[in-house]
């Protein structure tokens, strides 16, 4: 997993609240078998019209959204399927952190084994960020704080083993492998149970 | 010695800790069953192919197909295609991923392919006290039967498959009591989306709810299922309901339940699962079911719902409320009864089991579809199909006017070439109304099989109370 310590960057904001993982990257696109290329199919009923053309009015298709690598969204982002194409979509967009009020636990999880930073914001502070899309926002993920353009300092909760595996780029899969030790000795004690 | 009251969840948890979780890190979970699909493992399998890793535990992972899988019977049984290119790759990676790494695979053809929600209860695989995990969030169904069974992702697929485990956080504990007695025509499903209408679609964010009650001790199997299948709705990571003698009725004899003296062992031992009396839980939430009314959705998340015999909610000035409707194509504050609809959907992890099939049966029997309605009706699995077509009801489907089709998660998602419309209304007895779920601009109302099957047969959203004697 790439490290992920700090984040500077201008936001893009889709205000709507519970937008599921059928929006983040509809089914249809989920029988490939790779994780690459998937950026361009992102919220794909949103960003384009019947024709394939992008919507001007969609506001990650505004010239003011290109490069932003912070999403802001309304509360509840991410519900629905258990799809880590979604995460994949993001990423591939440019996409490095999604901000909301409450985020689904499954997005969450495969956001964090991506590199991809969620940050849960209170009500005023998200309130502020939807209503001033392209806000220079700062990450620092070693404090796991948010720092607002007048200086604010949020806090985020970020949960010490994730915050860890950003950091340094550790892959969970390693972390596990090097404890089977432990996993064949539950093995063994289930079986004389 | 005694120790502090558990609940049912924490049990499960305990018994499959191989390393408590701390402040620093997350529990190392062991996990018992591991079920795989065409969708959400080829990435996994890339993995051990690039780390040069097996599958661990061979004997406790099991793959089937049916997300991206036909439900034609000439595309599985016939020599036709696979209409879907991708999706045709996709079935044939899983065949070769499952063969060239001995994974145990109820393939296309195989008559114990379905649904994997609904197979893996059929075959008494999913068991009490059990970790049950799979690559899609609707796991949560196998919770019906006393196990803790939760929705992962693909880098995760990878974890189980490589090592069996996964790293966790516990969740909190959610209990919704659930008293009083259902009304004639009204099912788990309504109960369900009833609950979600209550404490919302992220209501349960972060917890694993275990239903209790008299009313959910009266549910059967099949209705438990649709009641924890639906928990994800509601945002919860996993549902829960205490095994039981109905729980131990429904699994004995089944192909992979234990038999004989594994029987006995293994009843002696979920007997001590369900939640002692004074358990602590993190959330309650109390339900009354007699008032429940036969449910429906119109909107766009499953906690846009309400009694099929009321109005849409009043304009709020709410913008998420309004473009909703808008993509629904209905009014604020008008009943939502006799609007006219053009599919009708029976099938999917949620309701695609043999008493579902039989109660959308008896509403359809002796009856037909409206002129210009298209039904169609999915069985779970392949064993449903058997069983429904020994008692005939695949008949009265098809007399009514339904296509009658090969199990497979069909109409619920739109990647394998059954889909809705745009603009077309379908009442779907699934799981998501999403924009766009079933295929783009498709819109989905939500409901139970009765209440799917009284739509058809009037060409209009209906009370099913109005067609059962």
């Amino acid at each position: 997993m790439t490290r992920l310590s700090a984040l500077r960057s201008r936001t893009a904001v889709l205000p709507a609240t519970n937008i599921d993982t059928d929006q983040i990257i509809p089914a249809r696109f989920l029988t490939t078998t790779t994780r690459e290329g998937l950026g361009k199919h992102l919220f794909s009923e949103w960003r384009y019209d019947a024709q394939g053309a992008l919507r001007p009015d969609f506001a990650l298709n505004k010239p003011e959204a290109q490069g932003c690598r912070i999403l802001v969204a309304g509360r509840n982002f991410g519900c629905g399927s258990s799809r880590e194409h979604a995460p994949w979509a993001l990423l591939d967009c440019g996409f490095q952190a999604v901000i909301s009020t409450e985020i689904a636990d499954i997005f969450r999880n495969n956001s964090l084994k991506n590199g991809l930073l969620p940050i849960i914001v209170d009500e005023d502070t998200s309130r502020w960020l939807i209503a001033n899309p392209g806000a220079e926002l700062s990450i620092d993920v070693a404090a796991s704080t948010l720092t607002l353009p007048n200086g604010t300092v949020a806090r985020f909760p970020l949960e010490a083993f994730a915050r860890y595996c950003l950091l340094n780029g550790v892959d969970e899969l390693g972390f596990l492998l090097e404890r089977m030790p432990l996993i064949e000795s539950y093995e063994s004690r289930v079986a004389n149970r | 010695m005694t120790s502090a009251p558990l609940t049912l969840f924490e049990k499960v948890w305990r018994r499959h800790e191989v390393v408590p979780e701390t402040a620093a890190t997350p529990a190392v979970l062991y996990i018992d069953l591991h079920l795989i699909h065409e969708v959400t493992s080829p990435q996994a399998f890339s993995v051990l192919r690039e780390r040069r890793l097996p599958v661990r535990r061979l004997d406790l992972t099991l793959g089937t197909m049916d997300h991206s899988t036909p439900t034609r019977t000439e595309q599985i049984f016939g020599g036709a295609p696979i209409a879907v290119d991708s999706a045709a790759k996709q079935v044939r990676e899983l065949e070769v991923n499952c063969a060239a790494f001995g994974v145990e695979l109820l393939g296309l053809r195989n008559e114990q392919r379905g649904i994997v929600h609904v197979i893996g209860p059929e075959l008494g695989i999913t068991q009490p006290g059990k970790t049950v995990v799979c690559g899609d969030s609707h796991t949560s169904t196998h919770g019906a039967l006393g196990a803790l069974a939760f929705g992962i992702g693909t880098t995760e697929v990878g974890h189980v498959l490589a090592t069996q485990c996964l790293l966790q956080r516990k969740p909190k504990t959610l209990a919704i009591n659930v008293s009083g007695k259902l009304g004639p025509g009204v099912g788990a499903k309504d109960l369900i989306l009833a609950i979600i209408g209550q404490i919302g679609v992220s209501g349960g964010t972060g917890h694993v709810i275990e239903f209790r009650g008299p009313t959910i001790e009266a549910l059967d199997l099949d209705e438990r299922m649709t009641v924890c299948n639906m928990s994800i709705e509601a945002g919860a990571r996993a549902g829960m309901i205490a095994p039981d003698e109905t729980t131990y009725a429904y699994l004995a004899g089944r192909p992979r339940a234990p038999q004989g003296a594994a029987w006995e062992k293994a009843v002696a031992e979920w007997r001590t699962l369900p939640t002692d009396p004074g358990a602590h839980f993190d959330k309650q939430i109390d339900v009354d079911a007699s008032e429940i009314e036969p449910m429906i959705t119109y909107g766009t998340n499953p906690g846009m719902v309400i009694p099929i015999s009321g109005s849409l909610p009043e304009r709020r000035g709410d913008a998420m409320f309004e473009k909703s409707l808008a993509y629904m194509g209905l009014t604020a504050g008008k009943p939502i009864k006799d609007h006219p609809i053009d599919v009708v959907f029976v099938g999917s992890c949620t309701n695609s089991r043999l008493s579902d099939l039989r109660s959308a049966a008896g509403v359809l029997k002796g009856r037909r579809i409206a002129k210009g309605v298209q039904m169609l009706v999915v069985p779970g699995s392949q064993q449903i199909k058997k069983a429904a077509e020994a008692e005939g009801l695949h008949r009265i489907f098809l007399e009514a006017g339904a296509e009658w089709r090969e199990s497979g998660c069909s109409m619920c998602l739109g990647m394998n070439g059954d889909l809705v419309a745009k603009g077309h209304y379908s009442v779907s007895t699934s799981n998501r109304n999403f924009e766009g779920r079933q295929g783009i601009g498709a819109r989905t109302l939500l409901a139970s099989p009765a209440t799917a099957a009284a739509c058809a047969v009037r060409g209009r959203v209906t009370d099913p109370r109005e067609l059962l004697s």
